[in-house]
């Protein structure tokens, strides 16, 4: 279809996605969280009438505006990145991609901009209970906003609900239910929210153990502490749950992705999970060396992980690629052969369409149909290239799982001593909390690049690889966009933490 | 019950959709409108900062309309979508741009320690209701003066102009579009101050304001009217699908349509003049309220013209069988279902931006309401 593939434009296409994504989901998971701690401090204020709550609420609603701002400045560009920077992606799958995302903007976009109006300036204009009712709608808004866009993501990470269809020589939708309840589209929401939710936790709890460190705001500090504290205590389980079972669903529905995350080339029955260690850097596909120079390792954890049974067999790169018949398994190599007869067929069915030969038509879609699987494999140039990024999707791994395990207990250490009075003393503590601000930013960013990395070289798993997907443009003119937006969002984000420094600095209005 | 309804039935009311949705956000490019006007209506900084703060009570839900229009496009018109945006790539990059800038700027203009400092962010704001809708209006122009693009069998757009889409901004007819757009938008802007705010200097000058840029509009409002009327367009034979060019194509159009075509524009029309004479000669409020619904109006018989009727929507001057229609560029039967019952939400959605809209609005804003003992409750 795409006459030659230009791969330093897909690499450049790929970095201003990568850019305009990671800088969107800056300010996206401290949107999610901070709406619901939000709803929850201005509660409080509603049931009990006490006017400190009041003023906490307003002074995070504060932060929240800022962040907010460059949260909707950032996502407009993605939303058109789809047809700007993957206009052969937009086409192809428009028909199931796009209901999506038309969806996230008729139910959750309008509800964020309606109520957000009323819960920044409707303290005097409306009344308490609808103010309040305002705020948890900006939280339901920007939480249903996640749901459709992960659902969306979910998709290309599992194409499900859908067939090729010839004649347009595209995805057409057949099934919006099986889209929108897809397994990986539920635990990637239920994942990223309750991970955003973290985020927020802690961001809450940086600030208030600033103001701690500098004995400031001392009572504004310690009951922000408490409530984001059960908040992220709260959402840790969900955490961990759900990222069990998205490592479940990836195991089941990219293997590859999973073997990627783990590092592990040759696949065995009863595998262990490397809980840390070091890669050794010249492993390439196909070598039987040891994948790791130094490995902490959980016998047959992997197993129980991957398919709930801790004598599976788990595949490796190599199982993936070469094929492990023993197993089952076809590797990239023969699926790219039946891919190549697939684009053939394609090819054919299509001439013979244009020039009304029926008969030649037939026969080259009944072929096609044998081995549509695979269209996406046909476009792969060498098996090694299904491979993504092994050391750069095994390390973010590990660094969201260990700030995962370590999130929860510092909410539960706060807890402790917040509850008993005891926090003020703590100086260790505040300023564990001060660093966690930003582990929190680093574990979610990790994540998506174990999503997103871990799903290369396809657009749409195993369908169509990014090399496709892409639009007709030169690498000068996407190298030109990148700078452009590398610098614009770059000056914005400055301004935005100076002017929340400055905020902060000034805290809330006690009187 | 709507999957029963013909595949051609579904995208024409997607296309009224689609439209109905971009006619919102011209009406909503009020805010635009307003935003220019922050540099030419005052010095005063208290009544900027009331101008600025009205605006933003309103600038996410236009924003919101934009990307919406968008993501309806995506889905309903899936081929438009890339072609488009993947072809004439500068020019959304650049629309896009500005309202990134937009975005940021009633937030921060203001605050402290922002290296940007106010002036910058009021220059944000222009350039986003200037160059923004210049170039909208440069877009929407080449529904009707054509792109140069090219499809290829797999439909892979690749796009004929080095300015990539730039080049439209080069056609008078599109550029007389665009600024007409810019003009009504600050027509429609000051209208809705005068709506909005409580000022006794202010009143006075945009009050003025809306006549003033009516006039300005004018010329190329009649300069687009007068063109489409007499040009030719892009028709498609509905048995073949074919594309040819056709003498007075939209006028065609505007007749064939006499209530949806000829009617709404003409409607429209007086609805926006009658608002600003409402707004200039007498004391009333309530111009925004004529003017607007004849905006949506407008617009709607615009697009209605570009899309219906055996009309090619996007079309290509370059390859006229590779232009766009609503039946070529949709999508499936299946999908057009699925989001029809989506949309189905679109009225709930509406009522409640309504309701919400007036319980803000009931008083209006003064500038008592953002003095300094107010707090830190407004922009
Ligand atoms: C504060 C952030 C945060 C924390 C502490 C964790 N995660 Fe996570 N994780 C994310 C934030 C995140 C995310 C950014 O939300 C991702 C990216 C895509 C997604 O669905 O969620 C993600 C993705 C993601 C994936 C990839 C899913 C896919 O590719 O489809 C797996 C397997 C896990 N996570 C597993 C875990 C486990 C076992 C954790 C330990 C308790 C964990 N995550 C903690
Ligand atoms: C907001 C958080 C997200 C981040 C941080 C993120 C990050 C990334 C990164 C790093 C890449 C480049 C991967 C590589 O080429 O190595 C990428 C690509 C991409 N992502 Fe995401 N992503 C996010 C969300 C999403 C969502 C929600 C979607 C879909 C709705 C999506 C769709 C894509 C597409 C289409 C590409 C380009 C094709 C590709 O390179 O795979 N991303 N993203
Ligand atoms: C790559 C795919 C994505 C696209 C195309 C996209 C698009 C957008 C757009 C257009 C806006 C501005 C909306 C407005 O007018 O208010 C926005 C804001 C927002 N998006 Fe994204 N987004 C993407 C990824 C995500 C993800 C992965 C999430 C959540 C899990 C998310 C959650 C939000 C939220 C909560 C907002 C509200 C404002 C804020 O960010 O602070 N987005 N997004």
């Amino acid at each position: 279809m795409i006459e030659s593939f230009d791969l330093t434009q897909v690499n450049w296409a790929r970095a201003q996605f990568a850019l305009t994504a990671m800088y969107h989901w800056i300010f996206v998971p401290l949107t999610l969280g901070l709406a619901f701690l939000l709803a929850f401090f201005e509660t409080i204020y509603v049931r009990t009438g006490l006017e400190h709550w009041k003023t906490i609420t307003k002074f995070w609603m504060r932060l929240f505006a800022v962040n907010f701002a460059i949260g909707v400045a950032t996502g407009i560009i993605l939303e058109f990145e789809f047809g700007t920077n993957w206009s052969n992606y937009s086409w192809m799958v428009g028909d199931i991609f796009g209901a999506p995302l038309a969806a996230e903007g008729i139910f959750a976009f309008f509800l964020e901009a309606t109520f957000f109006a009323v819960m920044f300036f409707g303290w005097d204009r409306v009344s308490k209970r609808f103010h309040l009712i305002s705020t948890w709608m900006v939280a339901i808004g920007s939480n249903l906003s996640a749901l459709w866009i992960l659902v969306a993501n979910g998709w290309m990470q599992n194409p499900v609900g859908m067939a090729f269809n010839p004649d347009t020589a595209r995805f057409e939708m057949e099934n919006f239910w099986e889209i929108l309840f897809s397994p990986v589209a539920i635990s990637k929401f239920t994942h990223t929210t309750s991970s955003s939710f973290q985020v927020a936790a802690l961001f809450v709890i940086g600030i208030s153990c600033w103001f701690l460190l500098k004995k400031r705001h001392l009572a504004v500090a310690k009951r922000s502490i408490v409530v984001a504290s059960v908040f992220g205590l709260l959402a840790s389980g969900v955490v961990a749950f759900t990222g069990d079972e998205g490592a479940y669903t990836v195991a089941q529905k990219q293997p590859m992705k999973l073997a990627a995350i783990e590092g592990i080339y040759a696949g065995e029955e009863g595998c262990a999970l490397c809980a840390m260690g070091v890669l050794n850097p010249n492993m390439q596909p196909g070598d039987d060396d040891d994948p790791y120079i130094f490995a902490v390792k959980l016998p047959y954890v992997l197993s129980i992980l991957a398919n709930r049974d801790p004598n599976s067999f788990v595949p490796g790169i190599n199982d993936l690629v070469y094929g492990n018949p023993g197993q089952g398994i076809v590797g990239v190599t023969d699926r790219m052969d039946s891919g190549k007869i697939a684009l053939d067929e394609l090819a054919r069915y299509k001439i013979a369409r244009k020039v009304g030969d029926d008969q030649t038509a037939e026969a080259a879609l009944a072929l096609f149909r044998q081995h549509e699987d695979d269209l996406g494999y046909g476009f792969l140039q060498k098996p090694e290239e299904a491979v993504p990024p092994v050391a750069l999707s095994f390390y973010s791994f590990r660094v969201m799982v260990a700030l995962g395990t370590f999130f929860p207990i510092l909410f539960i250490a706060l807890l402790f001593f917040t509850m008993r009075n005891k926090i003020e003393s703590q100086v260790w503590l505040q300023r564990l909390g001060v660093l966690s601000l930003f582990l929190g930013y680093i574990a979610t960013q990790a994540g998506w690049v174990v999503a997103e990395v871990g799903r290369q070289p396809w657009a749409i798993q195993g369908l169509l690889p990014v090399s496709v997907a892409r639009s007709n443009l030169t690498t000068a003119t996407v190298q030109t966009t990148f700078f452009i937006f590398l610098v614009l969002f770059t000056v914005l984000l400055i301004a935005e933490l100076r002017i929340m420094l400055k905020q902060i600095s000034i805290g809330p209005e006690e009187n | 019950m709507i999957g029963q309804l013909d595949h051609s039935v579904l995208q024409v009311l997607w296309w009224l959709i689609c439209s109905l949705v971009g006619a919102l956000f011209i009406f909503m490019t009020f805010v635009q409108g307003g935003q220019t006007l922050l540099l030419t209506t005052t010095k005063d900084e208290k009544a900027k900062s009331l101008m600025v703060n009205s605006l933003g009570r309103k600038w996410e839900l236009g924003f919101t309309t934009l990307v919406l229009f968008g993501g309806a496009l995506f889905a309903a018109f899936p081929l438009f979508y890339a072609s488009s945006f993947g072809g004439a790539y500068w020019v959304w990059i650049l629309i896009l741009l500005t309202f990134v800038l937009q975005a940021v700027s009633y937030e921060f203009r203001k605050k402290p320690n922002n290296p940007l400092g106010p002036r910058t962010h009021e220059v944000f704001l222009f350039i986003n209701g200037s160059v923004g809708l210049l170039l909208i209006g440069a877009a929407i122009g080449t529904f009707f003066t054509g792109s140069n693009f090219q499809l290829n069998d797999y439909n892979l757009v690749s796009w004929q102009h080095p300015l990539r889409g730039l080049e439209a901004a080069f056609s008078l007819f599109n550029l007389s579009l665009g600024l007409f757009l810019v003009f009504h938008a600050r027509t429609l802007g000051s209208m809705y101050l005068v709506n909005n705010l409580i000022h006794e200097d202010l009143e006075g000058s945009l009050r003025r304001a809306a006549v003033v840029n009516l006039i300005c509009s004018l010329p190329f409002l009649l300069y687009v009217l007068g063109s489409l009327l007499t040009m030719d367009g892009f028709a498609v034979d509905p048995a073949t699908g074919q594309v040819a060019m056709e003498s007075y194509k939209y006028l065609h159009n505007l007749l064939a349509m006499p209530l949806q075509g000829l009617g709404f524009l003409l409607v429209g029309l007086v609805l926006v003049v009658l608002g600003v004479i409402l707004t200039t000669f007498t004391t009333k409020r309530s111009g925004i309220w004529v003017a607007g619904p004849g905006t949506v109006l407008v617009v709607l018989a615009l697009l209605f013209t570009a899309g219906y009727n055996n009309t090619a929507f996007y079309p290509s001057k370059f390859d006229l069988q590779s232009s766009l229609t609503i039946h070529n560029a949709s999508s499936s039967h299946f999908t057009l279902t699925a989001m029809s019952y989506i949309a189905l939400a679109v009225p709930f959605v509406l009522a409640y931006v309504a309701y919400v809209w007036r319980a803000m609005d009931m008083g209006k804003l003064s500038s008592s309401d953002i003095s300094a003992d107010k707090g830190h409750d407004f922009y």
